[in-house]
């Protein structure tokens, strides 16, 4: 009973971080899913970038864990703005077919970029002392970084749906996203919103590749290989929505960690065959409106 | 709304459209070029074979593809895992009942077609960015059984020693790619045959008509999901056919088939050749394969760079591939007298 007890006590902790990292970066997909209804495929390339700027910045140059963290969400933010000025703004009434294949082009090109200039191998992430090591709980110990990734991840969640919830922007996001024409008819700037939102969302992607780098590994196939995650997410959530990820990534990265650590022979089976039921039952997702 | 498929006939402009689509089924002498091609290559390269075959695959995949993204407008980034499946299907019937590759071939067509109708009977029911997730979900699946089921897939090792015998008790396989090349090459002769005859039939009409209103053709009776498992089962089939021909043709099958860059590439390739008219997949597959074959070996890493330019250039100014442009530049040239 001992072990069947500090077994999901484990299971639970690694799947909450797991789940804390895959919601940080997929809420910003969900949004501009929600928002301008693009499918961009290529949201993973900014978390990747900002795994490859934290570590980088954290390895090469010295940099404190947590400036380092805000240099690459804010970095990220900006190339994210132009971006969308530049390139996605054009798509935004295009089909999904343009949309796909301009973001698979993004991905090609992002890979091959990130493998001239890091290499193939994955980036390490070298953990300040203070968050190295396990932090005693009296009743057990957990992995001191699993731990605060856990309660940053908390307090951002939090901040950012007070923001949504009552904010006048938040406000203005919401209206946009539940009837764009009706939002704009009442004199909401939607081309303005659409570009905040859009660096918003990059930028905590990038913070949660940033976060993440020690559960997702940084190397250049990043926005392929999780690319099926953080579309599950979105997928299970109910796209456009901000709490049906939440709720969609706990479910994922807690049964995700368990399967792996309890029937490792099957794997990510399991959850691509949970994922095609749970659809079936509810094709919009979970929080989705039909 | 997809990439809009310009009016296949090219007929004057004086002409009524229901003109143009009673003559568009009528074989045009251009239609004839691709053969030609297939035909000459085999005299003219006969050191290049071994890519000659490897070309005719992709080209058949890619029409395989254009079925239901180009003409059906299912947007599927999972393509690879239909190929895969009639891959591992004619390696494992070849290595385990006979290596007679004809009803290899069935094998591989029937194993495939049973896959696309079962995932096609799930993954239809959604569409848009969820669609797309369990296209890419279905074929992590698979791809993951592959790699687990060792015992009979030989795992990360693949399918080694596969022996086939010669078709009809005739042809052997030769080491310079001869008769995998004119095996190849009618196969997808074959194929072409029936995709031109489907898509040209009400069938394919239908097809067209739920991809550009699919309301409407719901409002007129069309049993549109019927519609769409169907002709999503009947490219299953033709992939499979491809995945099998593969593994007939350089006897081996490895988890390489049923990667998602594979499932990209033929995405890309239909895309860069020009999507919803049949002769995208031609002109896409031949034109990547003999880049990357010249280009890859150089600079594996900036080749991807530049698939990735090319594709955000082509949606951004060429969206109907390299024939949409051939296309604008006859219309160009006519337009002036």
């Amino acid at each position: 009973m001992d072990v069947f007890f500090s077994a999901s006590i484990s299971i639970l902790f690694h799947g909450l971080a797991f789940a804390m990292v895959l919601y940080i970066i997929s809420v910003g997909l969900s949004v501009t899913m929600g928002l301008m209804g693009f499918a961009n495929l290529a949201h993973g390339v900014f978390a990747m970038a900002g795994g490859y700027l934290t570590t980088t910045a954290m390895n090469t140059y010295g940099v404190p864990f947590g400036f380092a963290l805000v240099f690459a969400a804010v970095a990220v933010a900006l190339l994210s703005v132009v971006l969308e000025r530049f390139l996605y703004a054009r798509l935004y009434g295009a089909g999904e077919l343009e949309q796909v294949l301009f973001t698979i082009g993004l991905i090609f090109m992002a890979v091959a970029v990130v493998r001239y200039i890091w290499g193939p191998l994955p980036q390490r992430m070298l953990l300040p002392a203070a968050l190295s090591g396990q932090i005693d709980f009296g009743f057990r110990s957990f992995p001191t970084y699993r731990t605060f990734l856990i309660a940053i991840s908390l307090v951002l969640i939090v901040v950012l749906w007070l923001g949504i919830e009552r904010t006048n922007f938040g406000a203005q996001v919401r209206a946009a996203v539940d009837n764009r024409r009706m939002a704009e008819s009442l004199g909401i700037n939607t081309g303005r919103l659409f570009t905040l939102t859009f660096a918003l969302g990059s930028g905590l992607a990038a913070l949660g590749g940033g976060l993440g780098a020690d559960i997702l590994a940084i190397h250049p196939a990043y926005a392929f290989e999780y690319l099926v995650y953080f579309l599950m997410v979105v997928a299970v959530g109910g796209l456009g929505s901000i709490r049906g990820p939440f709720v969609a990534a706990v479910l994922l990265g807690v049964s995700d960690t368990a399967f792996k650590y309890l029937v490792p022979e099957v794997g990510a089976f399991v959850i691509y065959i949970a994922v095609i039921g749970l659809l079936l039952w509810r094709p919009a997702g979970l929080f989705g409106r039909a | 709304m997809i990439f809009k498929r310009p009016s296949s006939s090219d007929s004057a402009p004086s002409d009524s459209a229901v003109e143009q689509m009673v003559r568009s089924h009528r074989l045009r002498p251009l239609e004839l070029l691709p053969w030609i091609v297939v035909v000459g290559a085999y005299f003219v390269f006969p050191e290049y074979l071994p890519l000659g075959s490897q070309i005719l695959i992709m080209i058949l995949f890619a029409i395989s593809l254009d079925l239901i993204l180009g003409y059906a407008g299912i947007i599927t980034l999972g393509h690879s895992a239909l190929f895969g499946v009639g891959a591992y299907a004619a390696g494992i019937y070849a290595l385990h009942v006979t290596g007679e590759p004809l009803s290899g071939l069935v094998v591989a067509a029937v194993a495939a077609g049973i896959v696309g109708f079962v995932s096609g009977l799930v993954i239809l029911r959604t569409h848009g960015l969820t669609l797309l997730m369990l296209t890419l979900a279905i074929t992590f699946l698979i791809a993951e059984l592959a790699n687990k089921a060792g015992f009979i897939t030989g795992g990360a090792d693949g399918l080694q020693g596969i022996a086939m015998q010669e078709i009809f008790g005739q042809f052997r396989f030769d080491m310079f790619g001869r008769t995998a090349y004119v095996y190849s090459a009618v196969v997808l002769f074959l194929v072409w045959l029936f995709a031109r005859l489907l898509v040209h039939s009400p069938f394919g009409r239908s097809l067209t008509g739920i991809r550009e209103n699919v309301t409407r053709m719901h409002a007129i009776g069309t049993p549109v999901r019927k519609r769409l498992v169907t002709v999503y089962t009947i490219s299953a089939m033709l992939a499979g056919l491809a995945g099998g021909l593969l593994t007939h043709t350089t006897q081996f099958v490895g988890l390489s088939v049923l990667s998602f860059e594979r499932s990209g590439e033929i995405v890309i390739m239909l895309i860069l050749g020009g999507i919803g008219r049949l002769y995208g997949a031609f002109v896409g597959a031949a034109v990547y394969m003999i880049a990357q074959d010249e280009l890859a070996k150089a600079d594996p890493v900036f080749w991807y760079f530049w698939i990735g330019l090319l594709l955000v250039l082509i949606v951004m100014f060429a969206r109907g591939g390299i024939l949409g442009l051939v296309d604008q530049a006859l219309r160009l040239v006519r337009r002036k007298p």
